[in-house]
């Protein structure tokens, strides 16, 4: 119990796919100009994930070793076009707004990594736990950039209007950059110094050195 | 072994190295995929095909209550909508008894069975192809014609417009422009969707005197009848806004349609 609720709780911060891996950075970036399409990625995302670890935990002993990538990424595209579908029949207006990058989960190095690195290897229960944990690890971070861009680039959270903008009467000035993927690599450069400053054990050793000048 | 086992459980109890294993689990594993993807697009198209079906009708009921003085003319007419033809593009003519309602120009455009070739010189709205015919809603009152609903796309910045443009009976004051379809830049060029900007277009003025397409839009302060302010920080896909008119006002567009609509009426 103790070990599952670990498994679950470690990629929020120590282990998180985006700030301690940098995994799965391009979505975050296409998809947090506004909270409620970051939120509708993180479950369409936390979802994938969790199916794809199950079932190819499930298979893992009858996956030809020379053939697992492509086997696993068949199962992650098959599993990511049936959510698309889903969410184009009961979600259709968000399903709009977050058009192509549904579509590029399949392609998202996260769901493909927790594959090869857990599900390859371990037993359905603490397959579907990593694959929780893991996709909650990424909407905490896509929740977060996403709350901070539509607060500063639209002045509202979740449609909801918080810092009224001056096109509307109010005083706020939207920063257009917010919108941006740009602010969305400062945002997230921001939260990786932020936990590594926490938790210096997270920093990685320095792996080029300019060797010192000798002189002739 | 001691008694027979299923050929199932045998296949899987191969080594995973077999070459039997590795083509018999591709072919295991894709056939599952497929036939769930499959029953996931089957089941679910009703459902997606009446969002998008209340999606078109909404945004069309949304441009005629934009219209000025739309639901007096409709009232007066007694007609509840406008009425929908499909017109050769290449003639300007009316096709008469088709099923313009249901016809499909981005499938038709993007088939190459169906296409018709865009010629280079004319491509301003960067298209390559169109369909060969257009649905155009009209809105008759005593058989004049008082307002034509024209569909145009074209390029952006990112990503391909769409829209609807309405001109008023003298078929040059434009009577709305609404925006159905766009992905550009969230925040500067997706604007074009904000109902502030689609205020803009009603009044001004698409041909000049001499008949020439001159309506644009234009960065910093517009003046005059034919020009439209601009977004900041979108000026391409203003750029992309105003080919797209020229486009489908021009000769390879509506143009013989209109031409002969003001010549000869319906």
């Amino acid at each position: 119990m103790k070990q599952a609720i670990a498994q679950i709780t470690a990629p929020l911060i120590n282990q998180n796919p985006i700030t301690r891996q940098i995994l799965g950075v391009c979505s975050a970036l296409a998809v947090t100009t506004a909270l409620d399409t970051a939120l509708m990625m993180s479950v369409a995302l936390t979802t994938v994930l969790c199916l794809s670890s199950a079932v190819i935990s499930l298979l893992r002993h009858h996956i030809p070793h020379v053939i697992r990538l492509i086997v696993q990424i068949t199962i992650i595209a098959a599993l990511v076009i049936v959510i698309d579908e889903m969410m184009q029949a009961f979600a259709y207006e968000l399903s709009r707004t977050l058009s192509v990058f549904v579509g590029l989960i399949v392609t998202n190095c996260l769901v493909l990594g927790r594959a090869e690195a857990f599900a390859m290897r371990n037993p359905v229960g603490p397959s579907v736990l990593d694959a929780l944990g893991n996709g909650l690890g990424y909407s905490l971070i896509l929740l977060v950039v996403g709350s901070i861009r539509e607060l500063l680039g639209q002045g509202s959270v979740l449609g909801v209007v918080i810092l009224r903008p001056t096109d509307d009467g109010g005083w706020f000035q939207p920063l257009g950059l917010m919108q941006l993927a740009p602010a969305a690599f400062i945002i997230i450069g921001l939260l990786v110094w932020a936990v590594r400053s926490v938790r210096p054990e997270q920093t990685e050793p320095a792996q080029h050195r300019v060797p010192k000048a000798r002189g002739l | 072994m001691a008694e027979p086992r299923p050929s199932a459980w045998r296949f899987l109890a191969r080594d995973n190295d077999d070459p039997v294993k590795i083509v018999g689990m591709a072919f295991a594993v894709a056939l599952g995929c497929a036939v769930v993807v499959s029953s996931a697009a089957i089941v679910l198209e009703p459902r997606q095909a009446a969002h998008l079906e209340a999606a078109r009708a909404a945004r069309m009921a949304a441009m005629l209550e934009t219209l000025p003085g739309m639901a007096e003319v409709l009232a007066e007419t007694g007609a509840d909508s406008l009425s929908t033809y499909l017109v050769d593009l290449a003639s300007g003519r009316i096709v008469p008894g088709a099923d313009a309602e249901n016809y499909d120009m981005a499938a038709v455009a993007a088939d190459p069975e169906t296409m018709v070739e865009i010629p280079p010189a004319l491509d301003v709205a960067g298209l390559r192809q169109r369909a060969p015919f257009a649905p155009v809603h009209i809105l008759e009152r005593n058989g004049d014609v008082e307002l034509v609903v024209l569909p145009v796309t074209g390029t952006g910045y990112q990503s391909r417009i769409s829209a609807l443009l309405a001109l008023q009976s003298d078929l040059t004051t434009v009577a709305a422009l609404t925006i159905t379809g766009q992905g550009e830049t969230a925040g500067l060029g997706a604007r074009i969707e904000d109902p502030a900007w689609q205020a803009l277009w009603p009044g001004h003025e698409v041909f000049n005197d001499n008949g020439e397409i001159v309506i644009a839009v234009v960065r910093g302060q517009a003046s005059g009848p034919y020009e439209v302010d601009g977004i900041s920080g979108a000026t391409r896909t203003g750029n992309g806004v105003t080919n797209m008119l020229r486009y489908w006002l021009g000769e390879h567009g509506f143009g013989p349609f209109l031409q002969r609509l003001h010549t000869e009426g319906l």
